[in-house]
């Protein structure tokens, strides 16, 4: 396990020892954005290989690692942005996600690079009960690896919650398929509108392993709330409505609408309820807006479309009369927060009145097993979840696996396809008979980047541009068509200007102490006071020494062994630029700039790295 | 090679009391070689300014010729700059600090720049108690002509080629203590700790205040047998004293053990406070300071510190009688009293 420097001296009490570089999870931690994903695509990898033209090369980086490059470009909850160093330094991080787009917009054909089969069979059988991103990134990890694969789904085709629950305008059903049929023509075995109603019956398929992905299909109503069954046809559950509407069972809506919740399937909602005809749609939420579950985005290409978001309006009833839906009651609510931060919601004692002719209630949804028997030797904890190894992702029934929202709860896509992963190496490791726990350890190189006296092979100037706008086709098209895709993309001007904007932090400072000869320059040069040369101490009173406060305890030191001068140096990652002028500026080359590359380990890798890269 | 830095810096950079950050005593990326001294010295005088919380506009830098003297680009780039003839500047300084002396004049030279074609101007300058810091760049060599010695290169130090200096040292800091310099004092680039106190109280000193910092050339004078590389100047520096600068605004909240520390009292309400005193001499005495350079010559020590320091002194304004006004804000009517002052002045010359 990787301890970060701050634990490491609540551990101690003691000067900071040297930090081991060669720990893969030390300079794994300064990419931040690739620390973040919790996929680890190497995210400044692919985001040189873009600004450099070669989008397929980028595509598949990322495909390697995400397997829905084309899909989470354009839907991914983007945990590496806010985590994205530029954003430290200037007011927004890079647009990481919409890059990723670039990538998979501008790509040649790949179809003749990507595994296929038919692969040489190992004779184990393996069935995956749901069709999500989970599921897939399990096959498409285990086929090659000759694993006959049986895929279950009740939907008419595979993609999950990718093609049911994300509307056409944010994702194109091309795109969707596209990287969806990637896998299945690698050989899966498909059972698409097969609802599996017994796990038992799975199991007496003899399966050398079952991985389940089945998502969480279960969404929260309010059923207790008067007037909830006065007009049923009119109240709908937001994911229902939204995999209806994908599947083309409904294509209208009344004229007024009220969604009800701040997450992301509320934004959805709203937003596909303005292209089926709501003209008056509103988005009432419970909590204050800035607590809304939804990215900042998705609130915003809401409002775009001329969506207004009521905030701290708590549900009272649905208003009917003679058994038709008129609206709804809402009690305004005050946020309180106590001493610990907890919030509490006070009734003012308003009441507010909003007329409807449909309701769809989007305030979050659950997981449901009521298909799995219980008396399997799969065990299921208090909220009726599978118990499960977080890590190997094996529950009770140790060949039974589970992934994506189906395992620890509702997540996103790109946690699903992490978990897929995961779960593809247990059930390689299950399937030969190996400990699940005795994991492959990730792949990581540290490569040289010196191209000459002062010249790197990466470009290391820091452009001062600010974040580049992903342009929007027009509103009266778009709201028009449900399926006009309402973002751009951006045109290879704008992602080269992007692209350069990425501070590269996979290209690592390395410092070696026995070629330092303590002249400063590195101090001197360093444009964000990153490097300090002071007196070891404790931690705490350590960042309080350097040349500029190092107040991100979440953001590791890089301590030396001790120099000629008793002295250590220190290097506050936080918000190093990784311009290499530490190195440009170092007499000895005891800085140098070094490209890391670390990739999680897969159940087997696709092609050889050096193809790649 | 990247000559641009970015322009991006740390976000919590403190401020001084003027609202600024070390940002703004910066000036463009230097063009010496990657580790030379200079650049650290350059660093020094960014923080000492930045710290005393000077306004760059209200500097005045002047140099002559050599690498020290291109580092004035390297620094404060608000303030006012000189690039003089080699040797030249403490004439130019002497002029520009008689027209207006509401500047804080910084004076950069190097060991050719003032031990050999500048010697004439350096030594009337000290004389003068000109009202200047005067910080000498002093690598030993000249590095800007591929490191031939200089005049204050140590007798049998070596060359880069490996040939020894035959001739006899110049010390500009024992020089300007015989001279009757009223601040001198000496550091090592590689030592921020001192340097950048020492550069303050030269800023604060009410007179000539020298500066001899130790400056390894990377490039030349680098190498094993040369008395003044990194690792020699290490291994042979003895500090005089610890120094503290203390600002008008702050009070003096350190113990400092008794008969080990001195208060002095600068110019502006300044106060410096040296302390682990040496015993055996007295920086406060010049011919007790001049002894025991002469003594570390012999022994082969680098003294580094404040070497001498006569607090009260009285720079050439105050010999001269000047006016305290800027000479370009002088109106006519200073400039030109009228026949009645000037009947004045005649009669009493009769």
């Amino acid at each position: 396990m990787y301890i970060g420097s701050s634990f490491q001296q609540q551990l101690n009490f003691l000067p900071l020892k040297p930090t081991d570089i060669r720990d893969p999870e030390y300079f794994h931690k300064v990419v931040d954005c690739q620390y973040a994903c919790p996929a680890h695509t190497p995210v400044p990898e692919y985001i040189r290989l873009i600004a450099a033209g070669k989008y397929t090369e980028a595509y598949l980086i990322n495909w390697e690692s995400n397997v829905f490059p084309g899909v989470l470009g354009r839907t991914c909850d983007r945990p590496c942005e806010p985590a994205c160093r530029r954003g430290r330094v200037e007011e927004e991080p890079v647009a990481i996600c919409r890059l990723k787009r670039v990538a998979a917009d501008f790509k040649d054909d790949i179809s003749h690079i990507l595994p296929k089969g038919p692969f040489p069979p190992n004779g184990k059988k393996i069935a995956l009960i749901g069709g999500g991103p989970a599921s897939l990134t399990v096959a498409r990890d285990l086929a090659p690896l000759g694993y006959e694969i049986h895929l279950y789904d009740d939907q008419p085709a595979g993609g999950g919650m990718m093609r049911s629950q994300i509307p056409a305008f944010r994702l194109p059903e091309e795109v969707l398929n596209e990287e969806v049929n990637y896998i299945l023509d690698m050989g899966i075995h498909t059972q698409f509108t097969t609802y599996v109603s017994s796990m038992k019956e799975i199991l007496d398929k003899k399966y050398d392993a079952v991985f389940v992905g089945t998502g969480a299909p279960k969404g929260n109503d309010l059923d207790k709330l008067p007037g909830r069954w006065d007009d049923p046809d009119k109240i709908h559950l937001g994911i229902q409505w939204l995999a209806s509407v994908a599947f083309e069972h409904t294509d209208k809506i009344g004229k007024k609408v009220i969604v009800l919740g701040g997450g992301n399937t509320a934004m959805d909602c709203c937003r596909t309820a303005r292209r089926l005809g709501g003209e008056d749609v509103k988005v009432v939420v419970r909590s204050p807006f800035n607590e809304m579950k939804a990215s900042p985005w998705e609130i915003e290409d809401a409002q775009m479309e001329d969506i207004p978001i009521l905030n701290n309006h708590n549900p009272k009833a649905f208003v009917t009369t003679g058994g038709k839906l008129q609206g709804m009651l809402f009690e305004k609510v005050e946020a309180v927060y106590d001493a610990s931060g907890k919030r509490k919601l006070i009734p003012t004692g308003e009441e507010v009145f909003i007329a409807a002719d449909e309701v769809l209630v989007a305030i979050g949804q659950g997981n449901a097993f009521p298909w799995i028997e219980r008396d399997l030797g799969l065990e299921f904890n208090q909220w009726e979840l599978p118990r499960l190894d977080a890590k190997t992702l094996q529950s009770t029934r140790p060949d039974v696996f589970f992934g994506g929202d189906a395992a620890l709860g509702p997540k996103n896509v790109i946690t699903a396809v992490a978990q897929g992963h995961q779960a593809a190496i247990s059930i390689d490791l299950f399937c030969r008979g190996a400990d699940v726990h005795d994991r492959p350890p990730p792949m990581t190189n540290l490569a040289q980047q010196k191209m000459g006296l002062h010249e790197w092979i990466y470009d290391s100037a820091v452009v001062p541009d600010l974040r580049y706008k992903v342009p929007h086709a027009d509103k009266k098209l778009t709201l028009q068509d449900r399926k006009k895709e309402v973002e751009l993309g951006f045109d290879l001007e704008k992602a080269y200007r992007e692209a350069e904007r990425c501070l590269n932090c996979d290209v690592q400072t390395v410092f070696s102490e026995p070629k330092c000869i303590e002249c400063d320059a590195c101090v001197d040069i360093c444009p964000t006071s990153c490097i300090s040369f002071v007196t070891n101490g404790e931690e705490e009173d350590l960042r309080t020494r350097l040349v500029a406060p190092a107040n991100q305890l979440d953001q590791d030191l890089y301590v030396s062994s001790p120099l000629p001068t008793k002295r250590v140096m220190v290097k506050d990652e936080n918000v190093c630029l990784h311009c290499g002028l530490c190195a440009e500026r170092c007499p000895t080359a005891a800085w140098d700039m070094q490209k890391y590359l670390y990739n999680t380990a897969k159940a087997a890798p696709l092609w050889k790295q050096e193809e790649v890269v | 090679m990247t000559y641009l830095r970015p322009t991006f810096r740390h976000p919590e950079l403190p401020k001084n009391i003027l609202g600024y950050t070390r940002k703004d005593y910066e000036g463009a990326i230097s063009t010496l070689c990657a580790g030379c001294g200079h650049d650290s010295i350059s660093g020094a005088i960014v923080q000492a300014c930045w710290e005393m919380s000077i306004e760059p506009h209200k500097v005045a830098k002047l140099s002559g010729i050599g690498c020290s003297s291109k580092t004035p680009t390297y620094f404060l780039s608000n303030a006012h700059g000189f690039n003089t003839v080699h040797g030249r500047m403490p004439s130019v300084a002497t002029g520009a600090n008689m027209a207006n002396r509401s500047l804080t004049y910084l004076g950069v030279s190097g060991d050719g720049d003032s031990a050999s074609i500048g010697m004439g101007q350096f030594v009337h300058a000290i004389r003068r108690n000109l009202n200047v810091v005067y910080i000498l760049m002093n690598n030993g060599c000249y590095g800007l002509t591929k490191g031939q010695d200089s005049a204050t290169a140590d007798v049998g130090s070596k060359s880069k080629s490996g040939s020894e200096n035959k001739f006899a040292t110049i010390d500009l800091a024992s020089l300007a203590i015989e001279l009757g310099a009223t601040f001198v004092a000496r550091s090592f680039s590689g030592d921020k700790n001192q340097l950048v106190p020492l550069v303050k109280a030269a800023l604060a000193h009410g007179g000539f205040a020298f500066l001899d910092v130790v400056s390894p050339c990377v490039t030349f004078n680098n190498n094993f047998g040369s008395t003044k590389s990194y690792s020699y100047v290490r291994e042979h520096n003895h500090a005089a004293s610890n120094i503290d600068f203390v600002p008008p605004a702050e009070t003096i909240s350190v113990d400092y053990p008794e008969n080990t520390a001195r208060e002095l009292e600068l110019h502006g309400g300044n106060k410096i406070v040296l302390h682990k005193l040496p015993t055996e001499w007295d920086p406060l005495d010049r011919i007790s300071a001049l002894n025991r350079l002469h003594q570390a010559r012999r022994t082969g020590e680098i003294v580094t510190g404040l070497l001498f320091i006569e607090p009260e002194s009285q720079d050439l304004h105050a010999t001269l009688d000047t006016v305290q006004e800027p000479l370009n804000q002088l109106g006519e009517k200073d400039l030109c009293p009228g026949s009645k002052k000037l009947e004045g002045i005649n009669a009493s010359y009769r």
